[in-house]
């Protein structure tokens, strides 16, 4: 069983986000990255399917600040192989493209299964999964959260809101967006990290011919003006009641 | 090529999702500007009947048994075709466990733009616009709307579900579906979500309780509240503390973080230890006779009551707005 | 001239007694010995190598101070009583023997007035342990306080020493009975118990018949504590001592022992016994099980799964099952049961506070906040603890705060003052004020942390802050068990505080003091001293340079932090900066080196709540308000007042007592 794991980076949102002036970015300068919540999920899930049933997992990453740090965790976790993915990935560079690149390096390792997060919070033309998938010519679901393993195919649980669960069967090779691991993420000890720096090895490989062409442009991003402290309504209990109905019905929930 | 607007019209079991009507909604504002019509696809098995109060122009409805339950690729091959065939404006879909996976996979399919996270889109003298909202709504972009068709996956908050229902069944034309085959995937069967307490960390509302409310009995005037928007009781640790609530109920550090649409703090002053776990709710909304309680600073609004005077008097509003 | 007689009354039918007494006695010594020595090298051969053997002149001052005065055993009054009078009465009849053997062998000195005296010695003290054990059957059996175990082998070894003790002083009634000498009255119990003899109106030669009987009866109790000490209670005479003088000299109480090492320069984590030091297992056979530690242990009072007191237990009846498999197998491996885990589940080491109040008590100076942090070092690497600790530690990692906030604004509390603060990484400063993260970032703390800058700035302090350049010094981290982080944190700011300029640490948080001034690398402070705000306040209290206007007339009590208290003795600074502000100081039951935790420490703020019966805070509010006229509690350090101002809320004494961190106060009588 060999799980691959292409896993993202995305905007820390503890930071301030700071809108660069050409207005279409984020700026570069204040921006710490992160390794997107959803793709911690995907590596947690691949290593427990490795501890389950055994096999390799590989995990990969763009060339990013930080990057390392997030490969060497996934290998003091358990991940067998890592693989930066050297390129020129500015802001501009979008999941198609990028599906498209690592799709083709994905297709020699021949995996039994892709494991990707099933988002992240900057996915302006989809997220990766039904990309890659599509790319691929695997099957894909996504909102995962439980995957079992048996004989060529994976049983998932895919979620639906309101707590619905259906239960899925799907013939492998696949991709698999995830939710939610069977267990959450591990805590890696920083001794672990630090051990895995000197016994793990990153490869690195070369992503070249990225294609943004025909994805949707940015021609302006701001921020949603937050106001600082709440909108004080005024009145008797009967006034405010009135306003608070209608603002519910605003907020879409009457 | 048309200037149609198609929405993917989603259903589960036999309900047709709250998503689908802010879609049929947006679709309304695109069509008028692009001057096509709001179409809904409908793919599913007896499912004529379905749509009876979505707001589009018609219905193309795809019957077949293998389409009676959502299966991700045995609907793509089925919109595919559709898409393909008339080549709309756009193609509204829900950023959903349904609609997410289909887009995307539709996009690579057949060489279409997709635009993710939309809230809503803009008619700016005839040109089309996406508003989408990036990093957890902390950032918006806008752009044009890709042409000649864009596929559009939409989160709620740019529309109202109301603007997208209609009183009025739409004509519903059913079309043949290809020669389907079942897939790769297939579903094995529903499992229900496991009954006991709710589980706050998953509610659309929220009801939160704090110190505010004084004794148990009052707790009974919150869950009327509760129940008249449809929301459930959650509460700060005091609260829980007292027995006044189970434990599955307690919002904050040493409870459960929560990310509902609407969270109402009645009486709570937002310690760090409570505020921390509702950050991510969509709009707070904070009653408290403090008006320097810590809770004001991440709340949208505001009010200065007494929650024993107003929780009763917003109980019979809401219930007169619901008939 | 009376004189003592060696073998009096005992017939030399069967050859001289010396032969046959020493015999038996040499006997049961040699099992004594084989025994111990088997005991002693199960722990020192399974444990790892530790150095405990310099400053020998310290050690034997502690032995003498802490194993034979037992100062420790006697700071409670009844068990201190106790236990005293059982141990000295057997410290004196051992000395008893060893004169009496000189007398006989070596120099003949027991005659006269000498005699005398030793007899009357012997003989109050016979008495004197008497009044013990009656004193400890009944405290054992009728009184049954929780932290005794009732156990037959407590019952064994009491009542075997009640025996042989009582079968001395038979012997010695009889034989006073038959010789009735005129100095009989120099061992007054021993004669008053000759006189029972002599009433029963028995001849002489009976008499003398059940002196041989007892005689030789006293001889074999005796000799079956030798044989059987080693497995029995008793072997706390050996082993407590031996603790006492092996205890921890190299460093504080506030420094933990570094992660231990494998030979290959790896860390090493504690999975096995062997995996611990000789020390740390000679702790587990130390104990006594007096239980003075889960007395104290704010832990198991809350209704915790711990017990410091059956952690060393069953670390010891692990080491005596399993040691010798252990032993044998070399580093093969263990069909024994895991020692974190299964030995010591880990429900029971998370919920050590670290307040270290157990190793305060313990009359034999184990160390068990030590152990606990090895163990919970294995916890961590294994990545097992509940997701709330798990996302603080990430959060530390990440952004060096365990909010999970941005380091830049770390500072935004210093916003709003009147007048800026100095950046300590830009300017020269005398006091370089490390804040800490609950200061800097809980907003229920904003207000006093300004209030102490307020105070600084009016007391004209040259004093600065890192800014966004302070990590969280890693006091609690370590403490967790995550040595990897912590190594990381103290890196970090020992990186930003070599690149400033300051001749002093000013702290606010009890914690991030212990560990600036205990562990950190001594090159980070090159001798320039750690202070708690109290006590540089305090000295400029001294030096007059700081003067209160106002007089505040509270009537306070002070609740002890457990980092600035007991592990670091600032006891007294606190309290006289209290008087000084014009307040009645009024102290709790528990105070001063046993005051009680608030429940925070060890890294348990960040963790899930466990299912308690109460809070510790919420017992220690309870403390507070049974005391009379006492309506403020005041604490000095952050996460006491995050602690206290919800136990008054959740116990509903938010009305009957304020909590106050003492900068509160100065900041009222000074402003
Ligand atoms: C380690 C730790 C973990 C914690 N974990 C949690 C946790 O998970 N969840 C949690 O909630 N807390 C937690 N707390 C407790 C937290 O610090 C606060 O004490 C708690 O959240 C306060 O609850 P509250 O807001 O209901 O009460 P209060 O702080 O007492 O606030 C009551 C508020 O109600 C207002 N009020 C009073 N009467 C009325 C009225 N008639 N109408 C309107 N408003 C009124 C008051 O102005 C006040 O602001 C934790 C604390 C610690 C130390
Ligand atoms: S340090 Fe404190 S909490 Fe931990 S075992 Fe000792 S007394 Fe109990
Ligand atoms: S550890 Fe020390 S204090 Fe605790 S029971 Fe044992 S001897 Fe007594």
């Amino acid at each position: 069983m060999h799980i691959v794991v292409p896993v993202k980076l995305v905007p820390d949102l503890v930071e301030e986000l700071v809108i660069d002036p050409s207005g279409t970015t984020l700026d570069p300068d204040t921006l710490r990255l992160q390794l997107n919540e959803f793709d911690g999920h995907a590596i947690e899930q691949a290593i427990l399917l490795k501890e389950r049933g055994g096999g390799q997992v590989t995990v990969m990453a763009p060339d990013v600040e930080g990057v390392d740090d997030v490969l060497y965790t996934a290998a003091a976790k358990g991940a067998d192989r890592l693989i930066k993915l050297c390129g020129n990935f500015g802001q501009s560079v979008n999941n198609h493209a990028m599906a498209c690149a690592v799709a083709n390096l994905i297709k020699p390792l021949q995996p039994d299964l892709v494991l990707t997060g099933v988002q992240s919070h900057s996915d302006l033309d989809g997220s990766m999964g039904p990309l890659l998938a599509a790319y691929l010519g695997f099957p894909y679901v996504g909102y995962i959260a439980g995957v079992t393993l048996s004989d060529g195919r994976a049983v998932v649980r895919k979620e639906y809101p309101g707590g619905l669960v259906a239960e899925m069967e799907v013939v492998l090779p696949a991709v698999l967006g995830i939710q939610a691991a069977d267990q959450p993420p591990r805590y890696v000890a920083f001794t672990r990290i630090r051990q895995a720096m000197k016994t793990a090895s990153i490869e690195e490989q070369t992503v070249e011919g990225l294609d943004v062409s025909g994805g949707p442009t940015v021609s302006r991003m701001y921020k949603p003006e937050a106001a600082a402290r709440a909108t004080m309504i005024e009145g008797k209990p009967d006034e405010v009641a009135s306003r608070l109905v209608e603002l519910f019905r605003e907020l879409g929930v009457l | 090529m048309s200037q149609d607007i198609y929405v993917i019209i989603e259903h589960l079991r036999g309900q047709i999702a709250d998503i689908s009507y802010v879609l049929c909604a947006a679709a309304r504002q695109m069509a008028a500007a692009s001057g096509g019509n709001v179409v809904g696809l409908l793919l599913g098995h007896n499912v004529k009947d379905l749509a009876q109060d979505v707001a589009v122009d018609r219905v193309l409805a795809v019957d077949d048994p293998l389409l009676a339950n959502f299966v991700p690729d045995v609907y793509q091959q089925v919109l595919a075709n559709l898409i393909s065939a008339s080549a709309p404006r756009a193609v509204l879909f829900g950023d959903t466990s349904i609609g997410a996976e289909l887009a995307g996979a539709l996009s690579v399919q057949l060489g279409l733009p997709l635009v993710s996270y939309c809230r809503n889109v803009r008619a700016d003298d005839g040109r089309l616009t996406y508003v989408s909202q990036l990093c957890g709504g902390k950032v918006m972009v806008e752009g044009e709307l890709p042409a000649p068709t864009a596929l559009v996956a939409m989160v709620p908050g740019g529309y109202q579900a109301e603007q997208g229902k209609s009183t009025q069944p739409p004509p519903v034309e059913t079309v043949a579906p290809p020669a389907l085959a079942a897939g790769r995937i297939t579903l094995k069967q529903y499992i229900e979500p496991e009954s006991g307490d709710v589980d706050i960390s998953k509610e659309a509302i929220l009801v939160s309780v704090g110190r505010g409310i004084q004794n148990a009995d009052n707790i009974e005037l919150v869950r009327e509240l509760a129940e008249a928007i449809g929301g459930v009781v959650s509460a700060s640790r005091p609260v829980v503390d007292q027995g006044w609530l189970p434990t599955t109920r307690l919002v904050g550090k040493s409870g459960k973080r929560v990310k509902p649409r609407l969270y109402l703090a009645l009486g709570i002053s937002g310690a760090p230890e409570h505020a921390e776990a509702i950050t991510d709710s969509q709009t707070i909304i904070a009653v408290n006779t403090d008006a320097s309680a810590p809770i004001f600073d991440i709340a949208r609004y505001g009010t200065t009551l007494d929650l024993l005077d107003l929780v009763p008097v917003l109980t019979e509003k809401v219930r007169q707005a619901k008939q | 001239m009376p004189e003592r007689i060696d073998f009096w009354g005992i017939p030399h039918t069967w050859g001289p007694p010396e032969v046959y007494a020493y015999g038996i006695m040499g006997l049961a010594s040699l099992v004594l010995l084989f025994r111990l020595y088997q005991a002693v090298s199960l722990w020192w051969r399974l444990g790892r190598s530790e150095k405990r053997w310099d400053q020998l002149h310290i050690r034997v001052w502690r032995l003498i101070k802490y194993a034979i005065v037992q100062v420790r055993v006697l700071s409670q009054r009844y068990p201190g009583v106790m236990h005293i009078a059982l141990a000295w009465a057997f410290f004196v009849f051992l000395w008893g023997t060893i004169l009496a053997t000189i007398h006989s062998h070596f120099i003949t000195f027991l005659r006269g007035n000498t005699y005398l005296i030793y007899k009357l010695v012997l003989d109050l003290f016979t008495l004197v342990f008497l009044v013990g054990a009656v004193m400890a059957a009944y405290r054992r059996y009728i009184q049954r306080p929780r932290r005794l175990t009732l156990a037959p082998r407590f019952t064994y070894s009491l009542v075997l020493i009640v025996v042989i003790v009582v079968g001395g002083l038979a012997v010695t009634s009889t034989r006073l009975a038959v010789e009735r000498p005129e100095w009989a009255w120099w061992t007054p119990f021993a004669w008053l118990v000759g006189q029972l003899w002599l009433s029963t109106g028995a001849s002489d030669q009976a008499l003398l018949n059940w002196h041989l009987g007892l005689w030789a009866f006293h001889l074999l109790s005796a000799a079956t504590l030798f044989v059987t000490l080693p497995m029995s209670t008793m072997l706390h005479v050996v082993t407590g001592p031996l603790n006492v003088f092996f205890s921890k000299l190299d460093r504080p109480m506030g420094q933990l022992a570094p992660q231990p090492q494998t030979s290959a320069g790896e860390p090493l984590f504690v999975t096995s016994l062997r995996d611990l030091t000789w020390k740390q297992l000679l702790d587990s056979e130390a104990c006594t099980e007096c239980g003075r530690c889960q007395d104290a242990c704010p832990a198991f009072a809350a209704g915790t799964p711990l017990s410091p007191k059956e952690l060393m237990v069953d670390i010891r009846t692990a080491l005596r099952r399993d040691g010798r498999t252990l032993l044998k197998n070399g580093n093969g491996s263990d069909k024994v049961p895991a020692l974190v885990g299964e030995v010591v589940k880990d429900a029971i080491l998370w919920s050590c506070t670290t307040c270290g109040a157990c190793v305060r008590e313990c009359p034999v100076f184990i160390e068990h906040v030590d152990t606990m942090v090895d163990m919970r070092r294995q916890l961590v690497n294994e990545g097992r603890m509940d997701s709330m600790l798990q996302e603080a530690l990430a959060n530390l990692g990440r952004y060096g705060n365990s909010f999970g906030q941005s380091e830049r604004v770390r500072a935004r509390w210093a916003q709003t003052l009147e007048t800026p603060i100095k950046d300590a990484r830009k300017e020269s400063v005398e006091y370089l004020w490390f804040v800490g993260d609950y200061a800097s970032y809980s907003t229920t703390l904003t207000d006093i942390t300004r209030k102490t800058a307020e105070v600084f700035q009016k007391l004209g302090l040259d004093f600065g802050i890192l800014y966004d350049g302070e990590r969280n010094a890693g006091n609690d981290v370590r403490r967790v068990g995550e040595e990897g982080l912590y190594d990381m944190l103290v890196h970090r700011n020992a990186a930003v505080l070599s690149r400033c300029s300051f001749k002093a640490i000013i702290t606010t948080d009890p914690h991030s003091y212990n560990t600036l001034k205990n562990e950190y690398p001594r090159e980070v402070l090159d001798g320039r001293p750690v202070l708690h705000y109290t006590e540089l306040l305090d000295q400029m209290l001294a030096s007059g340079a700081l003067k209160f206007t106002h007089r505040l007339g509270y009537t306070v009590t002070y609740s002890d932090p457990c980092y600035l208290g007991r592990y670091n003795g600032v006891y007294d600074a606190p309290r006289r900066l209290i008087l000084a502000t014009g307040c009645q100081l009024i102290e709790m039951p528990r105070c001063g080196d046993r005051a009680a935790c608030c429940g925070a420490g060890g890294g348990r703020i960040w963790m899930e709540e466990q299912a308690v019966q109460e809070r510790p805070s919420e017992a220690r509010i309870r403390e507070a308000v049974k005391l009379d006229n006492v309506q403020t509690l005041v604490v000095t350090c952050p996460k006491d007042v995050t602690m206290y101002r919800d136990a008054v809320k959740t116990t509903g004494y938010e009305n009957r007592m304020a909590v106050k961190e003492l900068i509160e106060l100065i900041h009222a009588a000074l402003c």
